[in-house]
Order: structure tokens, then sequence, then C-alpha cells
């Protein structure tokens, strides 16, 4: 039953994500081409939120259940990757219109097609985790 | 008392505004820090390889993935919650799109196929109440085995997955998670998300919608 209160959370994410249009293909390429708010609000005001949450834990206004503060690890400074990666990322992105949580929602939603998008994304893991190595991080 | 339910179910069917983003990712980022967790979805593509034994084959992927298993569970919950959303609270089932939107997409298909207020919030009519022109059918496995679905199921995929895992996070571990923290490879790792998504929308996706039309 532990991990019941995750699914709600999933839940509640989900269903959010499908009435909110964020998993729409149409919406995403809307936004790359600035052509409306929506997308943007929808960011902007998740993250203030979210930022303001999270300080007040970075801060220890707010404890975690256990009753200690959260610990936050900063990201490594090493800048290739967040560039390279993040390049990548949003061509698959604006490309399918879908992005890693999303794949989720369509599959939920009954797009069963999916399964074959979530596979190549476990090959796009799993091919990253054979050549990492190799790769400017 | 069912009228009432019924009246409930129409008004969560509403398109939703953008200000509820602020809900429904706030909520998210509050109850996982409060469980000592961080949002971040494509962990779960780590997890599912560490899962199938991947560990055998790079290190990346050898580490105790049962700890993480909540993660699954909130892809799993999402699963639950879109099929809720797609199936009883769909609403007219359309992407309100701006008008301009509209032009844009029409100029690449080439024909008049979509009009300002009739998009599917989908392009695929498998869940889809509403019509969906043939140009726009992709998500189905009828598309799947067509050169344009291949490349935007199967490439899109494996893009999604290779770039999140090289970037060490998605639009969830970084644009959200990373971003509230202050985290500067994060703002970074966004500015990559933009450089790539806008370099694919402008340059090449309309050559690729365009395969077999």
């Amino acid at each position: 039953m532990k991990s019941f209160k995750y699914i709600v959370v999933g839940f509640f994410f989900g269903f959010g994500m499908w009435k909110l249009e964020a998993i729409s293909t149409f919406r995403i390429f809307e936004m790359f081409h600035f052509q409306s708010f929506h997308m943007y609000g929808i960011i902007i005001s998740g993250v203030l939120t979210s930022l303001i949450i999270t300080q007040l834990f970075r801060k220890g206004k707010i404890k975690t259940i256990k009753g200690i503060e959260k610990q936050f690890n900063d990201k490594d400074r090493t800048w290739p990757r967040y560039i390279i990666g993040g390049t990548i990322f949003g061509m698959g992105w604006a490309l399918t219109g879908v992005c890693s949580g999303m794949m989720f929602v369509l599959l939920g939603a009954g797009y069963t097609v999916f399964v074959v998008f979530l596979a190549s994304a476990m090959l796009g893991t799993f091919v990253y985790g054979l050549t990492r190595r190799w790769l400017p991080h | 008392m069912y009228e009432k339910l019924v009246l409930v179910q129409e008004f969560i069917s509403q398109p939703w505004p953008w200000w509820m983003g602020a809900v429904v990712i706030g909520s998210t980022v509050f109850i996982l820090l409060y469980f000592d967790k961080e949002f971040g979805l494509s962990a779960n593509l780590r997890i599912m390889c560490a899962a199938d034994g991947a560990g055998d084959y790079a290190d990346f992927f050898d580490f105790d993935w049962t700890k993480q298993g909540w993660n699954l569970m909130i892809a799993l919950g999402a699963l639950f919650g879109a099929y809720m959303a797609a199936n009883y609270f769909g609403g007219d089932y359309q992407a309100h799109i701006s008008q301009a939107t509209v032009e844009t997409l029409n100029e690449i298909a080439g024909s008049e196929a979509l009009t300002y207020g009739n998009v599917p919030i989908v392009p695929g009519k498998d869940v889809v109440h509403a019509e969906v022109p043939e140009f726009w059918e992709i998500y189905s496995w009828k598309s799947l085995f067509t050169l344009r679905g291949l490349i935007i199921i199967v490439v899109g995929g494996f893009l999604i997955g290779f770039g999140a895992r090289y970037a060490g996070g998605c639009t969830s571990g970084h644009a959200i998670s990373g971003l509230a923290d202050l985290q500067l490879p994060s703002l970074v790792a966004v500015m990559g998300f933009f450089i790539g998504g806008l370099i694919m929308t402008w340059l090449l996706l309309p050559h690729i919608l365009r395969i077999g039309f």
C-alpha cells in the first residue's frame, strides 16, 4: 500500500496533462511557433509554484514526512551534456510532440501504438548507457 | 444525485485554462518532495532498462532499481489518469489552438483539412471522438507501417530516450524540478530542448510530415 499514494499522484498528473492539452502534439507545435501563450502559461505557472515550494523545502520551512529536511543534490556543472543531450531530446519532443512523461499518458488514453514508442525510448536509453563513456559530458 | 454527478463531469470535462498548470504541477512537486522524492519521469526508462537486465551490458544500469519503484507507480498512475480523462472527461476532444497555428498546419498539409475550433486533441482517431483528417492520422498501428509514421514514432522515441538520459533529465526533471531548484545546468538543458525543438519544428518536421503525401 506504500506505493498507492504514488499511483494517486500519477493519476492526477496524467489526468491534468490530458485536460491541459499538454499531451497534444498540436499544442507543442504551436509552442515552438510562438503562436499562443497556453503552453508557456502551463510551464511558467507550474515552475513558479514549484519554485516557491522547492525553496521552502530547501530552507527547511517545510520538512519531509520523516520530519527531517529534504536533501537536494546539485547537478554537475559540466555543460556539453546539457546542450547536446537537451538538443537531441528537444528534437524528439517536437518530432512526435510527446515527451517522456506524456508517452505514459497517451498509452493510458488508449493509443496502444505507443508501446512501440516506449520500446524505442528504452532502446535509446540503453544505447546511451552503452555509449556514454565515449560521449562528451 | 446522478444528475449532480453528471454536472460535475461536465464541469471537469471543459477545457482547462493554462493556470491549472500551477495546480497540477505544483501539487505533484509538493507531494513528491514531502515524501522525500524528486519529480522526474524519464528516469523510468532507465529503471525499466535496469529491470530488464541491462546491468549486464553497462554499469549505467547496474543499480538497485527496486528502490525506485515509486517512480514506476507514478507512470502507472498517469496511465490510469489519462484513461479516465480521455474516456470519461474528454469534453469536445479538441486542441484549442490558435487560428495562426491552424493556418500553419494547413500550409504543411497542403489542404484546408483543419479549421479553427475543429482540431483533434491528438493526431490519431483511436480514442478521440472528433474527426481526424487522413493527413493527421499519425498515432496508429496503420501509420506505423508507413515511412512517415515509422520516423515519427520510432525515431522520435529513440531521440527522447537517448536525449533525456544524455541530458540527465527531461521536461519534468529539468524544466520543472531543476528550474524550481534554481539549477543552472537545468536552465542550459531547457535551452537545449528549445534549440532542438525549434530546429525540428521549423526545418525538418514540415518535410517529414509530407512523406507519402
